[in-house]
């Protein structure tokens, strides 16, 4: 008794080691399985919800809650195709500002500027991330809004003529689809910048300097050698920005007027599918009003589940391109 | 074994937090039931207008007898549907419940307590006008219908003798969202002018047929403020609040009157007069008689209902509408909210007593 093997002692101590490793491997991977399943679990679960919540009206009203532009709670009628028309049009507003400015800003970090400044302006465009949606929307209203209303309206209007055209015809009162796209561009700016600016920075510097060396211009260089090997990247931050823009509520209500009618003309209030639950969800007390607002939102969610895919399909195929 | 301690760390840390919780919430209801005998804490939901009083209300009440009262002001629509599923003691409206939404109701009938009035103003920003606006019922009908465009339209100009108005155009702004403010509007204009009844109409959100929509009394007097030849609508609290011009609106006997807390109260007393003993007051005092009387004024209520499951919270949330109805009404006109005429606040008081507190099923 007094002479227990010393190796057997040492055994069993390996040996309950490797139990303990293995043990706490097994919790480990529960706890990541736990929270992999969890999130796309509750996903499909607020889908679900929203479907469920939004088929009444789909059953009574079917496609008419797209199609149609009568939205008149009282007679009955959801019609939500302005909202719709509007969500599409601000957002791609604000793409076609907020992508060659944030890309813009992206080369410039990545490529032109001194080290010292790269880390505080991109600080700051990041910053803009971070700006409560209501702040931009209280921005709107006192700056934004009445530099439109005079001069910028007028000005783009009257002394470019672009006025002429059905674009930017009508009366300048401020709150329009202009107002939301250039809201909407702040907004999605920084998420472009910050995804662009970390896949140029990670493109080798092989690449540049094989650019360089066959006698390219700075440039040719960054249009021939890094923008192509970075394109998926970028693509993905647009996309991002996209997804941002779409399902903005809060700013974009304060802006853009909230008239639900169809125009051509940017200078004319508009209206957006998010603005729209947001303005009348809370004192929705009618069945069918209620399910018509729900089914407003289920439509956004598979817009915003439309362009995710085109996205990936996106990503996917100048990565395949890139490839061959 | 380092993924067990960390296991075992992080289960601590629950364990402690709930301690905590259970010690914080045990202390704190062993505090309110020291100060107020065994209280049981009301919960409320609905209007956003009237919510500056009802805190003041509830927070005087609190200190007063121990009483807590969480109220949520996420809307009446919100509220109407809350107390419809019974997931709150009471809820507040600024528009009665049909008689749809009370049928839907899960706990029976549902009492409604009118206890301060709002009204709604019109508010402008006409450059180089200096005296208050007048209009009438059919002239802001047509404003906002878009049949008068321009502010030196004869519709216009013809109630404002002596006044020069410019003729440039007119921008109608409206609420976007779905609000009390909206309601009492449309039914002032459904109820004065035939032809907005059978067009627009009346409710919480309508088809506006001009205008732009702004999100909240801020949004459309913000928009007002800015935009020069706009015109639009907000709650008089608000408007007193932020000294936003009014307009003078001639009343159902042809009184030009100023929004106030005077003349709300008024149209209340006017309306009061011709209401039968036995009303559940789910009325509208919109365009109401009596010299005095501001067209535009409406109650905001608090509903409850009739038979209360849980005697020990009916009696408390008798207790303090009984309270409201007395001593609260006197502080409303400080806070821009016009208080019931007298005679009416004894009767709805006394209306506190259909309230059944038995607990049967």
């Amino acid at each position: 008794m007094t002479s227990l093997p010393v190796d057997w002692l040492e055994k069993d101590r390996r040996k309950l080691r490797v139990d303990a490793t293995a043990l706490g491997d097994k919790i480990y991977e529960a706890l990541t399985a736990a929270c992999a399943i969890v999130v796309p679990a509750l996903v499909i679960a607020i889908a679900i919800a929203v479907f469920a919540a939004a088929w009444p009206a789909f059953a009574k009203l079917g496609l008419s809650i797209i199609t149609t532009s009568d939205w008149d709670v009282r007679g009955g009628h959801f019609g939500a195709a302005p909202a719709l028309f509007g969500t599409l049009v601000s957002s791609a507003v604000a793409l076609i500002i907020a992508t060659p400015l944030a890309i813009g800003v992206a080369i410039f970090l990545s490529e032109f500027s001194p080290a010292w400044l790269r880390q505080p302006v991109g600080f700051l465009v990041d910053l803009l991330a971070a700006i409560p949606s209501v702040v931009y929307g209280l921005w709107g209203i006192f700056v934004l809004l009445p530099l439109l209303r005079d001069p910028v309206m007028p000005f783009l209007r009257d002394t470019l003529h672009l006025g002429a055209t059905p674009f930017f015809s009508g009366p300048a009162y401020g709150p329009s689809m202009l107002a939301a796209g250039i809201i909407l561009a702040i907004m999605a700016l920084p998420y472009i910048s910050a995804v662009s600016r970390e896949v140029l920075m990670a493109v080798p510097r092989s690449q540049r300097e094989a650019a360089l060396a066959l006698g390219a211009t700075r440039w040719e260089m960054i249009r021939d050698a890094v923008i192509p090997y970075a394109r998926s990247g970028i693509i993905g931050g647009i996309m991002l920005g996209l997804g941002r823009a779409l399902g903005e509520t809060m700013a974009v209500t304060m802006v853009i007027g909230n008239r639900a009618e169809i125009s051509a003309s940017l200078l004319a209030p508009g209206y957006t599918m998010a603005s729209l639950i947001a303005n009348e969800f809370s004192e929705a007390t009618n069945d069918l009003h209620l399910s018509a607002l729900m089914a407003v939102g289920a439509i956004l969610f598979v817009i915003t589940l439309i362009v995710n895919a085109v996205a990936r399909w996106l990503v996917w195929s100048v990565a395949r391109r890139r490839a061959q | 074994m380092r993924a067990l301690k960390l296991a075992a760390l992080m289960l601590l840390a629950v364990a402690c937090a709930k301690e905590s919780a259970n010690n914080s919430g045990t202390s704190s209801s062993t505090a309110t039931s020291a100060s107020s005998g065994g209280s049981v804490d009301l919960t409320g939901a609905g209007a956003t207008f009237p919510y500056p009083i009802y805190s003041k209300w509830f927070s005087e009440y609190a200190d007063l007898t121990g009483v807590k009262i969480n109220y949520q002001s996420i809307g009446s629509g919100g509220g109407i549907r809350q107390l419809s599923e019974g997931t709150v003691d009471f809820g507040a409206s600024d528009s009665p419940m049909s008689d749809e939404e009370l049928a839907n109701a899960k706990a029976g009938p549902i009492l409604h307590f009118p206890t301060v009035l709002g009204a709604v103003v019109i508010t402008y920003n006409v450059p180089g006008l200096s005296a208050p606006l007048n209009l009438t019922a059919k002239a802001i009908a047509d404003i906002f219908s878009g049949r008068v465009t321009k502010w030196s339209d004869t519709r216009i100009t013809s109630l404002n003798p002596g006044v020069t108005l410019p003729g440039t155009d007119i921008l109608v702004v409206h609420r976007s969202d779905g609000s009390g403010t909206t309601y009492i509007f449309t039914d002032y204009l459904a109820a004065a002018v035939p032809a907005w009844a059978t067009s627009v109409g009346k409710g919480k959100e309508v088809k506006w047929p001009v205008g732009l929509g702004a999100k909240g009394n801020e949004g459309v007097a913000g928009q007002v403020k800015q935009t020069p030849g706009a015109i639009g609508y907000v709650e008089l609290a608000y408007a007193k609040q932020n000294n936003l011009p009014t307009a003078a609106i001639a009343n159902k006997d042809g009184k030009r009157v100023l929004p106030s807390v005077t003349t709300v109260t008024a149209a209340a007393a006017g309306a009061a007069k011709a209401l039968p003993a036995n009303t559940d007051y789910r009325i509208s005092i919109v365009n109401a008689p009596g010299a005095d009387s501001y067209p535009i004024s409406s109650f905001t209520w608090i509903l409850v209902y009739q038979r209360q499951r849980d005697p020990v919270k009916g009696k408390k949330l008798v207790d303090f509408l009984n309270w409201a109805l007395t001593k609260g009404e006197a502080e409303a006109a400080s806070l821009d909210y016009a208080p019931l005429p007298s005679s009416m606040a004894s009767s709805v008081k006394a209306r506190l007593s259909t309230i059944d507190l038995s607990g049967a099923k």
